[in-house]
Parts: structure tokens; sequence; C-alpha cells
């Protein structure tokens, strides 16, 4: 508009005409951007408004209580979130504990170390694990990896307790292999990928002569990549990291199939849990309409207050970061 | 407009076809899509039944096996034909949304067990002791309880690990509605499609409960009868009502059916637990049908009683097949006579079962 404006009156008319039409697209194309990125917020506002009408009933119901106890009783119409709440940042954060160091060693290998023969065929299968559908993981979970992990870790475990003893109670469970424990295993191995490639594409954006002149001091790798390489990729790899628990804090399959279902408090280290994704897709295609309904939804809000919060926290470490 | 005009004919001529093959009679529903949703227990029976019907007659059938709870919702809210249930709906709440019902095929469940070196059948089990193990209070297989009932089998050491399905499900409603009505001990549990367990774990689905008490020595849980019997899974035998122990199996399933007094259930509102018949397993439970009286459409109306006619008279092999048990013969003649409540925009029934 302002370029029409802007036109001295001499020229003739139909460069004006031309420039007129340009700009009126330039307002529609405008007009579409704005409203595609507020579609966006709009269906986020929505689903965020549909959870609340549809979870009101269960906050009325209990109130606060409804966070802190872990009764799930569907015959009495009794719910607590706590011991789904507890199960989802229980396994999400060992998760996020056993991945973290192997991604970063599988990152940090293939770009700092590997073989370039090697390079090629380690990053594709890194990739390949992300496109495991989820319920894969979980069948292998439950008919092949518990049943191993409870033959050769929980049973020696768990039989190497002294009755009586407090390492009998810590190491308390089914001996099956399934349970918290065993559901953040399986987590960590879906998330690995997601950090770890993220990760080497962060390390390879690293200029070279950042590293070479690191090498031309004097370093040695392991300097380089802890004085140079993670320094400079910090504020990235925080959000690779913060990608990885968002993807399991929702995790829904896999875990179902895994964790055990037991609602209320884990009291060990090999315990039954559930997750609030668990327990939704356990419970909602059977529930019926009214509190017990009323109470999933309310802990689908949940979910969504703890990932949006983890999403602020990483926002705001970033930003810290940036700001150094 | 011009595909209109030749859907049209595509039909007529279809419609013309059908008309020829078969008899003069009652209008057949050929070409008549149906959509269905709901238990996915009798799900690969609807289907095997919906892929023979559709060859004989034409019917095609859309079956989403979405969960009991789901099927309710959705005939409900008429976005389905037909809606299926494990769990019968009380007549007030028929009458509430204007529903039929009618049982469709029976099923029952079994406990399943994992014990070293007991076989099939051997383990016996009564309601109380089940409610016992359930609760938490039995621990062990050696405990004498358990040893008591089961005389002559020798029962080891092992702690007993109790699984239970994580989903709400009609296997777990049928499972704890028996644990109610013979044992007063789990009263404080209840009955429904997900209570809250007092012990165990629990699995997602028959598959991830068989999956847990295939793996765990000591393990017992409860599966749908087919699943059990269809993966050859060790089963206990109970105690019934009539104090005789019976197996899991199609004649102790067909017993508790025919037991059972379904004349003086409105809306063949009836849960065959613990039925009186010397011969019945005491688990068992007959999967149902709900669609709306007053159907918009009589066509569909037709098509959905027409599909379960059928499946009446020509689906007991298939059900035999698939380790379900086809209903009694007088009990489907009842629900036949009950159709006759289904009716169309006119006021008239909309199918009429033929003489048999």
């Amino acid at each position: 508009m302002t370029a029409a404006a802007d036109t001295p009156p001499a020229v003739p008319a139909a460069p004006r005409a031309r420039s007129a039409e340009g700009a009126g697209f330039d307002r529609v194309f405008e007009v579409l951007c704005f409203g595609a990125a507020t579609f966006l917020l709009l269906a986020l506002g929505g689903i965020v408004v549909s959870l609340v009408i549809g979870g009101w009933p269960a906050f009325a119901r209990f109130g606060p209580g409804f966070f802190t106890s872990a009764e799930w009783d569907p015959v009495q119409e009794i719910f607590g979130a706590s011991g789904a709440i507890a199960g989802t940042l229980i396994s999400s954060a060992l998760a996020l504990l056993f991945a973290l160091p192997l991604s970063f060693g599988i990152a940090i290998f293939l770009v700092e170390l590997c073989p370039p023969v090697l390079r090629r065929p380690i990053g594709t299968a890194v990739e390949l694990l992300a496109g495991i559908p989820s319920i894969v993981y979980g069948m292998w979970g439950l008919f092949v990896f518990a049943p191993w992990f409870a033959r050769r870790v929980q049973m020696p475990i768990m039989m190497s307790a002294e009755p009586g003893s407090l390492w009998e109670t810590i190491t308390a469970g089914v001996p099956n292999g399934a349970g918290i424990l065993t559901a953040s295993i399986i987590l960590a191995i879906m998330i690995l990928p997601f950090i770890a490639a993220t990760m080497r594409e962060l390390l390879l954006t690293i200029p070279p002569q950042v590293r070479e002149s690191a090498y031309g001091l004097g370093s040695t790798t392991f300097e380089v990549i802890r004085k140079v390489s993670l320094p400079y990729i910090r504020t990235g790899a925080i959000g690779a990291v913060m990608l990885g628990l968002g993807r399991a804090l929702g995790e829904t399959m896999a875990v179902t199939f895994i964790i055990g279902n037991a609602h209320g408090f884990p009291t060990s280290i090999f315990a039954s849990g559930s997750t609030i994704a668990s327990t939704i897709a356990n419970e909602f295609a059977e529930a019926p309409p009214g509190l017990h309904s009323a109470s999933l939804i309310a802990l689908g809000l949940v979910l969504f207050i703890i990932t949006f919060t983890v999403l602020a926290l990483a926002r705001l470490l970033i930003g810290r970061q940036a700001n150094l | 407009m011009l595909r209109r005009i030749v859907t049209g004919l595509a039909a007529c001529l279809a419609l013309s076809a059908c008309g020829q093959s078969e008899k003069a009679g009652d209008a057949k529903p050929s070409g008549v899509q149906l959509t269905g949703a709901g238990a996915t227990f009798p799900a690969p029976l609807y289907a095997k039944w919906a892929e023979a019907q559709k060859a004989d007659t034409g019917l095609t059938l859309n079956y989403q096996a979405i969960g009991s709870g789901g099927g309710i919702k959705q005939i409900k809210a008429r976005t389905v034909d037909f809606g299926a249930s494990d769990k019968p709906l009380k007549p007030e709440e028929l009458d509430a949304d204007g529903l039929a019902q009618f049982p469709a095929v029976i099923g029952g469940v079994v406990p399943v067990v994992n014990l070293p070196g007991v076989q099939a059948g051997q383990l016996k089990l009564t309601g109380p002791l089940l409610a016992d193990i359930y609760l938490g209070k039995v621990r062990k297989w050696n405990d004498p309880a358990l040893a008591a009932a089961n005389a002559g089998v020798t029962l080891p050491n092992l702690p007993i690990t109790v699984v239970h399905r994580s989903d709400g499900s009609g296997t777990s409603f049928l499972f704890t509605s028996y644990l109610t009505a013979v044992a007063p001990q789990w009263a404080k549990v209840g009955a429904s499609d997900a209570v809250a367990w007092p012990a165990g774990q629990g699995g997602k689905g028959n598959d991830g409960v068989a999956g847990y008490v295939k793996q765990t020595p000591g393990a017992i849980g409860y599966v749908e009868y087919a699943f059990a019997h269809v993966n050859g899974m060790t089963t206990a035998s109970l105690r019934n009502a009539a104090g005789t122990f019976v197996a899991p199996n199609a004649e102790t399933f067909a017993a508790a059916a025919a037991s059972a007094d379904w004349t003086k259930a409105p809306g063949f509102y009836l849960v065959l637990i613990d039925q009186p018949g010397a011969n019945a397993w005491p688990i068992t439970g007959a999967t149902f049908i709900l669609l709306h009286k007053s159907q918009a459409d009589a066509a569909k109306g037709r098509a959905v009683l027409s599909f379960y006619d059928w499946a009446y008279a020509k689906g007991d092999a298939a059900a035999d097949e698939l380790a379900y048990v086809p209903l009694p013969a007088a009990l489907k003649a009842q629900v036949r006579a009950s159709w006759s409540a289904v009716v169309g925009p006119d006021g008239k029934p909309v199918f009429t079962p033929a003489a048999r």
C-alpha cells in the first residue's frame, strides 16, 4: 500500500495498476499466514478448554484431593491421580537417565571418532530405531525383554535379598519383569534415537575451524569434546533432551503393555505402576459417562500441564543459555 | 447428476439380480451397508458371520470392535445401526433411550494358571477361594485352604501372582460379578468393567493377561473362554451352584445358558452367573446386541435383524469353530419373537422372521 502511495504521479497508469494488484495480494497472503498461525492457537485453546470442561466434574468433586490421593476405584467412583502422576514422572525421569549418556556416546562417536565406513550404517540404524511403532516396542518388551529381564536381572536380585531385610522390601515385586523399571528401560530405547540423532546434527553444526583450533593448541579428543564441542551445542542439546522427555511423558502403548498397570504409588524398584497415558488408554473406551470419564479427561489435562511445564522450563533454560 | 443416475441404475440392477437369484418371500436386505460397533469379545465371530453372509445374501457389515462402553455410547448417539455390549443394559436404561436388546452368542470367563506340574482341569477352585486369592489373602499355592480343595494334587510352594485385566472390559465385569455373587468378602471391591484391584498386576487385553500368566510361574489370571481354548492354556475347574466341580467347555457353557430362565428377564437382562444347572459353568455370560426400537430407516433395521436371524439359523457351526457357544434353540425363538417391538416409521415391525 505504501509503495502505491509513494509512486510519483508522472508514472504511467499501467505499472501503478500492477503494483496495486501486487499489494492487494500481499494483503491476502498476510491474512492467510495470520490465519494459519491463529488456527493453531485456536486449536490449542480449544483443546485446553474442552479438557477443562470435560474434567471439571472430577475437579469439582475431589478438589485438591484429586492430585494427592492415590485411590482409583471405579466402582465406588473415587478417583485420585497421584499414583499415575508419580508413575509418569518416575518412568520418564528414569528413561531420560538411561538414554542420555548412551545418546551422547552415540552422537559423539558418530561425529568425532567413527571410521567413515561405519558412520552411515550406524547413523541409519539409529534413525531406523526412531521409526519403529511404539506398539512393536510394547510387544517386544512384553514377550521378549520382560522375561529375559526377569530371569537374568530381577530374579537373581530378589533371591539374593535376605528375608526381612530392607533390601527385600526395596526389591519386592512380581517376578515376571513387568513394572516401572522395565517400562523405563523400554522408554529409554524409544527416546534414544531422537536425542542421539538431534545431538549428531548439532555436533555437525560446529565449524571445523573451532575444533581444529582446539586440536592445534594440543587438546586431546576428550578435552575438545568436553571443553569445545559440548559447550558449543549446549542450548540445542537441552532442546533435544526435552524433545525426548516430551515423547517419554506421553508414550502410551509400549508403557501400557509393560508397566504392570497397578494403580497407586510404586513401593519398590520392581513394583508395577501406571502412567497417566496408560490409565487413559486402558479405561477410556469402557468408562461410563460421569465421574469416571471426567476423571480420565482431567488426567489428560494434568498430562497436558506437565508436558507444557517441561517445554516452558526448556525454553527458560535455553533463553538463559543464550544470554550468557 | 449423471453419477446419481448411474448409481441408481446399478442399484436397480443389483436388486433385480438378487431378486432373481432368491426365492420370493421376505424382502432380502441385499446391498445394504450395516455399521455396528462395540464389544471386542464377539468381534472375530461377527466378522466371520459377516463374511459368510456377504457371500450368501449380499449384506455388508462393517463392525468396529471399540469396546462395549463405546458401543453403548455410539448406539445412543445413533451413529451406528447397532451396538454390541458384553454387559447387558438394565431394562430401565433400555427404556430411557428406546433401545431393544437381545443376546447374540454365549461366552464365558475361565481362570487360567501357570503351575509347574499341574495339568488343565486338575486345579479345583471354589468361588470364595478365588475371591481370597484375588484379595491377596491366599498368597501361596500350598496354602492349606487350597490343599484342602485339591486332595491328590501336589501344589508347589510358589507365591501366587494375581493377574487381572488393566483395561475396562466385559470379561472383568463377568469375573467380578461372579466373585460378588459367591463371596461376601468381595463386596468391598464390587463388580464392574474396571475395579480397584486389591492385588496383582494388570495386563492389557486377553493377550496381555495371557502373556503375564505364561511368563510367571505361579500366576493365575482370567481370560475369555475362546481365548484360553484357542491358545491351549491351563484352565482350572470351578465349583458351581449345584456343588459339582466343572471344567470349562462348550457343554458346561450351554448348560448354564439352558438352565437360565430367560422368560422372566425383561429386555433379556440376565447375567448367567452361578446358574443352578448341575453341569453349568458358573462364570457364563451372553454378549448382547442393542438397537433402537423405532427405526427411522426400516431397511436398516430389517438388515440388522435379518443379519442375526441368519446367524441364529446358519451361524452355529462358525461359532463352534471359534469356541463360542450358540444360544439354545428355545432362547433363539424367544429372541425372534421379541423383534416385533422394533418398528419402522410406519409403526409396523421392520422384520418378521420366517416361520421355522
